[in-house]
């Protein structure tokens, strides 16, 4: 009977770690490929013969590329992002749950049609909005872009705030409390992982978006995200030369990403599975 | 919980200007006189000087968006003989584009103006009602505090709402509008003008010219959305329960191995699949090198192996979200009935296709159909791996792998046929629609919300 659980475990070890071979193969391969001093974009060997750090040092000292420069603009966009979109979503989620009022059935009801829409089907009529006000090639227009596109993300925030008991803000309420106090002093303190959840999803997006940025930023290089800045690296044209600076990009723009991603992981976890999901 | 139902006795509007005192009927042409002459000099001014504003601006510019909104323009660019100087010196005509844009945004300013002077005339009524009560009015610092309490809504709604009216409606009704044009790439403003063809893009798209590759597209997009949400649904959840098994050891180490690659950016992931799979990439390479096979596998250049490809990856994108996901629901899973079942001598494969299996599709199913519309949409995996390769000769701007989605993308940006971009918009549109229309009135959430 032992042996037997024995071995039903160890078909389970192997399997998980079978595919955590595959998994982790591609990012084993990008972090060694980054550290490869043989040019060229494909060798037809998995380990490099050489090991340098020229690559990186290349990235962060190029000025036809200028990786710093991008990585800063990402960052600023993102924190900006960040703190508007979670402002936002939170105050809409928290009025389409919590607040009763004459527009709200109708309001969640436009708003799930207009996410129905591709996203970017109307991206040439913002970028000309933009143009209009004269913000095209700046990151303001991004982060413009980004937070007003976060008043309709908000359904998984409201779904957090609908499982806080309504008793709570009735005997608030009973105590003389205003909506107001009721928001800042009951709902906010308790909804933690709502609030890093939507932060989280809102800094990790101008890091991963290229599309918008692509289309308002135009031909503005120093105004690039490293998004669309690594994915000029990846032409035909260039990517014999640039590919090794690429792949040293790609690491120095996981690697802060992914451990943000894992040590936020739990909340992650909690903002999906109490806000999306119900049974 | 105070429900807004209409007051008892509450006057329609034409009663009131009957009723109303001189104020009030002015009230009906300046907006704000009750307001003023009852002492709420600050919300009264700030009415009036929005319809100031209003009027000027529909003087200046609106009556010109308004007009020229039904033709889109009458001057084309081009070059006309100037008399007086001998020469012929160029025009610059009307831009179709720029005329389109502004007018929606000129009706929009109206509708705007519209609900204010209701706003207004709600103002006049609540005064008379108060008036005739003998209640005092609310003063200005009532009427802010109110903003912090019963219309707390108003306060955290409006910078919101206002974004979204800028960024998302009155771009989503411009190019709504589009689809009803002849903007295409022999219709590019400002050069040339463009005008309302009615219904002609569509009919295009259904049975003209470019029903050839509208079909073959959408078939592919909906195989395509089953096949990435059933193979990454499927093999997430058994992932999950592969690691939360009872004894297996380091649950955290493995689960953080899978959500690494979720959370590595993708056009990171996926620009590297699509060198990890190119003809000379590593993947062939070592393939050739163990003398598995003599002629690099054509993973991302063959019609059918790039569909089974780009479905290969998104599962390597996509199962770890289900896992992590399926994760939080199975720990929370009542265990009493695999219990009962492990007594009664049921097998592994049994109690998941039996118990696990069904309870958690019952908790995922609204997140299922929700997964299948993203994956409609699921720009991304096709962009960056294969960016709709390989090419078909006899489509239009589209490649084999290209979904609905990579398509307006592509007609919108390399092909600039705007009008066929917007039509396949609303066509994506509808397919979500109904989709979550049927995810919608099977949610729970639905019913406790009793919409």
């Amino acid at each position: 009977m032992k042996s037997k659980k024995r071995n039903h475990l160890g078909l389970h070890y192997t399997l998980l770690t079978i595919l955590s071979i595959v998994w982790i193969f591609p990012i084993v391969w990008i972090v060694l490929t980054s550290f490869r001093s043989e040019g060229g974009a494909f060798v037809t060997y998995f380990i490099p013969k050489q090991f340098t750090f020229e690559n990186y040092k290349m990235l962060l000292t190029s000025s036809t590329y200028p990786f710093v420069q991008w990585f800063l603009n990402t960052l600023f966009v993102a924190i900006c992002s960040c703190i508007l979109s979670t402002l936002i979503t939170i105050a809409m989620a928290y009025s389409l749950s919590r607040l009763r009022f004459r527009a709200r059935k109708p309001f969640l009801k436009l708003a799930l049609v207009l996410n129905m829409f591709p996203g970017f089907m109307s991206m040439i009529a913002v970028y000309y909005i933009l143009k209009a006000m004269n913000l095209t090639g700046s990151l303001l227009a991004l982060i413009l872009v980004y937070s007003s596109g976060a008043a309709l993300g908000f359904y998984i925030a409201k779904g957090f705030f609908d499982t806080i008991p309504m008793a709570l803000d009735e005997s608030a309420m009973i105590d003389g409390a205003s909506k107001f106090e009721i928001f800042t002093k009951i709902t906010l303190p308790l909804s933690k992982p709502i609030i890093v959840y939507t932060a989280l999803m809102a800094f990790m997006a101008p890091w991963m978006d290229f599309i918008f940025a692509k289309i308002i930023l135009g031909d503005n290089v120093n105004k690039y995200t490293v998004a669309i800045g690594l994915f000029t690296m990846q032409t035909k044209d260039k990517i014999d030369q640039y590919f090794m600076a690429f792949t040293a990009g790609c690491v120095l723009i996981a690697v802060p990403i992914t451990l943000l991603f894992i040590f936020m992981q739990k909340y992650y976890v909690e903002g999906i599975t109490s806000g999306s999901v119900k049974g | 919980m105070k429900l807004k139902s209409k007051s008892e006795g509450q006057l329609t509007f034409r009663e009131l200007f009957k009723k109303g005192d001189t104020p009030i009927k002015l009230s009906y042409i300046f907006m704000g006189t009750a307001n003023i002459l009852n002492g709420q000099i600050i919300k009264g001014v700030a009415f009036l000087a929005l319809q100031i504003g209003f009027v000027a601006w529909l003087v200046v510019n609106g009556f010109h968006a308004l007009s020229m909104l039904q033709s889109l323009g009458t001057k084309a660019q081009g070059w006309v003989m100037d008399e007086s100087l001998g020469i012929e010196v160029q025009q610059p005509g009307d831009n179709s584009m720029l005329l389109l844009l502004f007018g929606i945004a000129a009706i929009i300013l109206i509708l705007l103006f519209i609900f204010l002077y209701i706003v207004n005339l709600r103002s006049a009524r609540k005064i008379f009602a108060l008036k005739q009560a003998g209640q005092p009015l609310p003063t200005l610092k009532e009427d802010l505090n109110s903003l912090l309490n019963e219309k707390f809504y108003i306060t955290l709604m409006s910078i919101p709402l206002l974004g979204v009216l800028a960024f998302t409606i009155l771009p989503l009704l411009y190019m709504i509008s589009i689809a009803f044009t002849s903007y295409d790439h022999n219709h590019l403003p400002p050069k040339n003008l463009f005008h309302w063809v009615g219904f002609a893009n569509f009919s295009n798209v259904i049975t003209g010219d470019i029903a050839g590759t509208f079909f073959p597209v959408l078939t592919w997009t909906l195989i395509w959305a089953v096949l990435a949400t059933a193979t990454t649904f499927f093999f997430g959840i058994l992932l999950a329960l592969l690691i939360n098994e009872k004894g297996v050891k380091g649950k955290k180490v493995w689960r953080t191995i899978f959500v690494i690659t979720m959370a590595v950016p993708q056009f990171v992931s996926l620009l590297l699949m699509a060198n990890l799979f190119n003809g000379s990439g590593p993947v062939n390479a070592m393939l050739q090198n163990w003398g598995l096979i003599d002629q690099p596998i054509p993973f991302l250049t063959d019609a059918l192996l790039a569909k089974v490809t780009v479905i290969f990856v998104n599962m390597w994108v996509g199962i770890p979200v289900t896992m992590l996901v399926a994760t939080g629901i199975i720990t929370n899973l009542p265990t009493d009935q695999i219990e009962a079942a492990e007594i009664d001598g049921a097998n592994k494969f049994q109690i998941f296709r039996n118990i696990t299996f069904p309870q958690i599709l019952f908790v995922m199913a609204p997140s299922l159909i929700q997964q299948f519309i993203g994956n409609i949409n699921n720009f991304n995996v096709i962009f960056l791996l294969t960016g709709g390769q390989p090419a078909n000769s006899n489509f239009h701007s589209a490649g084999e792998t290209d979904l609905l989605v990579t398509w307006l993308y592509k007609l919108t940006v390399t092909a600039a046929d705007y009008n066929l971009a917007s039509v396949i918009g609303i066509i994506i549109f509808v397919l979500s629609a109904v989709f979550s229309l049927f995810a919608y009135t099977r949610s729970s959430s639905f019913k406790t919300e009793g919409a």
